[in-house]
């Protein structure tokens, strides 16, 4: 073969092996940035929304839930917001989400991102079943742990008296008063913010935080057993016994093996 | 002129309807060029962002599968890439961009860059392959053209930055840049139109050869017939601009409908 000449199919696989290694590079660069994009902060989503992972995949960024929304709660994530991009989102301590009973953001939904099902009981649509995150507290930031009288984020809560109680206290400080503590009951709360909102300290001490970074996770090996419903899941359990060097004996005969402690 | 000022009057009327559903309820066209809702009625879904969902894993709906299949019907029979001069707002940007190229002759004294027509296709790929193995809509997550049309409509942050970049990517690096040779949407289209009706059809008897066709097309390598046959522009990357038409002082472009029945005599 002459220098500086190049058969066809060599140039071919050449040209091919060239382009196949841009795209590896762009699908590195594209893939790093997407990582950061949708990981970037902890986000509302509005209610019904599917899990982050699955609401990712299936928005298509329509932005038709934010146009339903009368309290403009809902906004796009624009560049800059530092949320993935186009996908609605909300800002609790700005406009909290008012809990429509109709909740016109949901049903408009073309994508099922939102899922009407998830904020439904017997084909109605229920808004206190929604779960778009869960309300913290900052112990020491709350002036109610202070023991001063404040019971704003209780009063505001919609779901008064249910998803954030206040626990009586004696405040042993002063020792004629009592503190009434604001405690968040995870179980009901639907995460719409008009807690936060409502907080008077100058940054809020109850902040809503999405559920799947909040709340942890026993495992399924803890069983209650005060609990019928849940001791049901013994009945028909299994037990593998492992033996190792050590429990061949049993435990106390192990204990008191004496083998190799004078040596 | 005429279908230029048609074109931005389509453009920017689709957007004027957005907003206005958005600021004021009005129910004629809502949503955004992703997925929309005409007439209160009828879903209107972006089938490349739809493909992309079905490949992240996601469960398409009706609403959304059907609006993509009325989209991928109307492109696929008037022509593709229409969607990129009729309806895109980037569009305006990079016609913006060509035209002050034009103007300040940045073409005459600029090396020329060499980029493929081809990035398109290997950019719509990786956008597929990213969304498979990442489980998102890999495109939809960093999509100039929806980080317009959503800005425009919803808000825009810092979008016009993205906006500035095409802008001037199109203006001092290469001619036509986004549009002509990377965006993966103009390359999905350029498929589904492949056989579409609508297209541009060259006399060649009418042409004198000024070649002036040549100078205005944002996708020249279609207009390979120009003076040399009379035949329909088949490509799928033509846009149906009409730049072409409106620029040809002798009548020898024009828009026409396919034949295929006289397919294999031309």
């Amino acid at each position: 073969m002459q220098k500086g000449h190049m058969s066809d199919r060599r140039k071919f696989i050449l040209t091919m092996a060239r382009s196949v290694g841009l795209a590896g590079i762009g699908a590195l660069i594209w893939s790093s940035v997407l990582e950061e994009s949708v990981h970037a902060s902890l986000l509302l989503r509005p209610p019904g929304a599917l899990n982050e992972e699955e609401f990712l995949k299936t928005c298509i960024k329509c932005g038709l839930c934010v146009s339903a929304c009368p309290y403009d709660t809902l906004k796009l994530a624009a560049p800059g917001d530092k949320k993935p991009m186009g996908t609605p989102f909300f800002d609790a301590r700005e406009i909290p989400c008012y809990m429509c009973e109709d909740i016109p953001c949901v049903p408009v939904c073309p994508s099922g991102a939102l899922s009407q099902e998830s904020v439904s009981s017997n084909g109605e649509l229920d808004i206190n079943l929604a779960k778009m995150g869960v309300a913290v507290v900052d112990p020491y930031a709350c002036i109610a742990f202070w023991g001063i009288q404040c019971d704003a984020c209780y009063r505001a809560c919609p779901l008064l008296d249910e998803a954030i109680v206040l626990e009586y206290e004696r405040n042993e400080r002063t020792g004629k008063h009592a503190f009434l503590k604001p405690v968040v009951v995870p179980d009901v709360c639907t995460g719409c913010g008009m807690c936060e909102h409502a907080c008077i300290t100058e940054k809020a001490s109850i902040t809503i935080l999405p559920r799947e970074v909040v709340m942890g996770r026993a495992g399924d090996h803890y069983v209650k057993g005060w609990d019928k419903q849940d001791q049901k899941r013994v009945k028909n359990a299994r037990a593998t016994i492992t033996k190792t060097e050590i429990s061949k004996k049993s435990a106390l005969d192990s204990l008191n093996d004496e083998t190799g402690l004078f040596e | 002129m005429r279908y230029l000022i048609s074109r931005r009057i389509v453009q920017v009327s689709i957007i004027v309807l957005y907003i206005l559903a958005h600021l004021y309820g009005l129910k004629i066209l809502e949503g955004n060029l992703s997925s929309s809702i005409l007439f209160g009625a009828i879903p209107l879904s972006d089938p490349f962002a739809v493909l992309q969902m079905f490949v992240a894993g996601s469960i398409i709906t009706m609403d959304i599968f059907i609006g993509a299949l009325i989209i991928t019907i109307f492109y696929g029979l008037l022509g593709g890439r229409m969607f990129c001069s009729w309806v895109c707002p980037v569009n305006i940007v990079t016609d913006a961009a060509n035209y002050l190229r034009r103007k300040l002759g940045i073409t005459a004294i600029q090396k020329r860059v060499y980029m493929s027509r081809n990035i398109r296709y290997w950019v719509l790929g990786l956008s597929l392959f990213l969304s498979f193995f990442m489980g998102l809509t890999a495109f939809e997550l960093v999509s100039p053209i929806s980080i317009l049309h959503r800005g425009l409509i919803f808000g825009m942050g810092f979008g016009f930055s993205v906006v500035l970049i095409i802008f001037f990517f199109d203006l001092l690096v290469h001619e036509n840049g986004w549009c002509g040779y990377v965006c993966p949407l103009g390359a999905f289209y350029s498929l589904v139109g492949k056989y579409s009706l609508i297209r541009v059809k060259h006399n060649v008897d009418k042409c004198t050869e000024c070649m002036e066709c040549k100078v205005v097309c944002p996708e020249k390598e279609v207009l390979f017939m120009v003076g040399k046959s009379s035949q329909i522009v088949n490509m799928g990357a033509c846009t149906n601009c009409a730049r072409c038409i409106e620029v040809c002082a002798d009548d020898a472009l024009n828009f026409s409908i396919r034949n295929f029945s006289k397919k294999n005599k031309e």
